[in-house]
């Protein structure tokens, strides 16, 4: 168990008895995705027709957004290349659907339909319409494991949209609303600042909405303010995902010279990068 | 067939259980643990797989024991992605509960059976619990504890059903 917990050496193990096991898996789900396609299949044309109006609606509403995203997107490449900035993100994404919620109380995970065999690697992003909704954190050949951001102490950095100050959102585990920590009390940052994400771990990609802001308390008897935040995003109320591919790394920096650098370490090797 | 979930007399004297009738229901029992639910349903389901190896181990001790425990608990904690080896350990001390108390178990009626099933259940749970906050989990809150009483609760009916093909086919009052 401990070398499960702390050093992740039992991976083999589980990836062999997961594989065993994914047909029986599959078998129990069958019941319950056959009465969802019978009942697919006998819904009215009344709602059929209402909902291809709605959608005819949204689209409409959506183009005008499309162009407007059109003419900024040309806007944004010639005002990056000019800065000479990276390229935002860059990676793949792939739609996936929830099979089901994970069965362990003590965590905050989905399953979802796709694994190794989409090209799915641990430490991609997933999100829905709404934003952020965690992170893949283990990949079996035909399903993967999505810590959602609510999972106790699972971080993602962020950044509030309004006043682009930095910080980094906590999920604290079932029924506990996440926080950001470590916030200085005269922090820019108001109840209903919506947070996104920074990027600048590499992870997610900039941009992507992750929580709106409930309270802020500041209480000058203590070091930090306490902010507690909504998620956005829920797959309780989206089955379909979409996992977004890790964004090529940004260049390593040079590495310091190295007379240079063990003189400094005291011969114990380099320090930082 | 009236008596279908009518419990075995004392008299009547059970049979030997097939192996293979074991595995179905050990492997029935997973099924059941793995159906996708949630919310209330979720919190409520009981381990189904637990309260089958919990019988096996008490009726027949000769083919389930901890060993067998432990292995059909490592396939739970690949089912659930739960730490390697909560369950397994939880299934083993079950195991071994079990085998430390069967006799006297063994002669009390279902019902009265079934608190000292809710007990060790409940064991069963708190080194869970005890497992995770090691491993710096949270406290998933009181409803946690709610899954072993309905386990206990469903004690005697699974019973019931888990001893039917080894009652005796003929009465034990006939010459």
């Amino acid at each position: 168990m401990f070398a499960d917990t702390r050093f992740r050496y039992l991976e083999g193990v589980r990836h062999v008895v997961a594989v065993a096991l994914y047909p029986v898996q599959r078998a129990v789900q069958l019941p319950g995705e056959a009465i969802a396609w019978v009942g697919a299949y006998f819904a009215s044309k009344r709602a059929l027709t209402d909902e291809n109006d709605a959608l005819h609606k949204a689209l409409l509403v959506q183009t005008e957004v499309a162009l407007a995203a059109e003419r900024l997107r040309t806007e944004n490449d010639n005002l990056r290349a000019l800065l000479e900035l990276s390229r935002g993100y860059g990676g793949s994404a792939k739609a996936v659907e929830v099979l089901y919620t994970g069965r362990d109380p003590f965590a905050q995970k989905v399953f979802v339909n796709r694994g190794s065999d989409a090209d799915i690697k641990p430490g991609y992003a997933v999100i829905d319409a709404l934003g952020v909704v965690g992170q893949v954190t283990r990949v079996f050949p035909s399903m993967s494991e999505v810590t959602l951001v609510t999972d106790k102490d699972q971080a993602v950095p962020v950044q509030v949209e309004r006043s682009g100050v930095r910080s980094v959102f906590f999920g604290s585990g079932a029924g506990r609303p996440p926080e950001l920590r470590f916030m200085a009390p005269n922090a820019d940052i108001r109840p209903g600042d919506r947070l996104v994400t920074s990027g600048i771990d590499g992870t997610y990609p900039p941009g992507l909405a992750v929580a709106r802001v409930d309270e802020v308390k500041r209480d000058p008897g203590l070091v930090f303010a306490k902010i507690t935040v909504t998620p956005l995003a829920g797959p309780d109320r989206s089955t379909h995902l979409l996992v977004l591919g890790a964004a090529p790394p940004p260049p390593r920096p040079e590495e310091p010279n190295d007379a240079a650098a063990t003189k400094k370490g005291r011969g114990k090797g380099r320090r930082g990068g | 067939m009236a008596d279908l979930f009518s419990a075995a007399r004392p008299e009547e004297i059970l049979k030997q259980a097939n192996p293979w009738f074991i595995l179905l229901t050990c492997f029935l029992a997973l099924m059941a643990n793995l159906v996708p639910v949630s919310g209330l349903a979720l919190i409520l389901r009981p381990d189904f797989l637990m309260l089958v190896i919990l019988y096996w181990c008490i009726q027949e001790p000769r083919y389930v024991g901890v060993g067998v425990a432990w292995a059909l608990g490592v396939v739970m904690d690949v089912a659930d992605a739960t730490v390697f080896g909560q369950h397994a350990l939880s299934y083993a001390v079950l195991a071994y509960a079990a085998e430390y108390f069967r006799r006297r178990m063994l002669r009390f009626p279902l019902w009265q059976q079934a608190p000292q099933v809710a007990l060790l259940l409940l064991l069963c749970a708190a080194l869970v619990l005890l497992v995770r906050f090691v491993g710096g989990a949270p406290f998933p809150g009181a409803s946690y504890f709610a899954a072993p009483l309905v386990g206990a609760l469903l004690w005697p009916l699974l019973s019931v059903l888990l001893q039917r093909p080894q009652r005796p086919t003929r009465s034990p009052n006939e010459l």
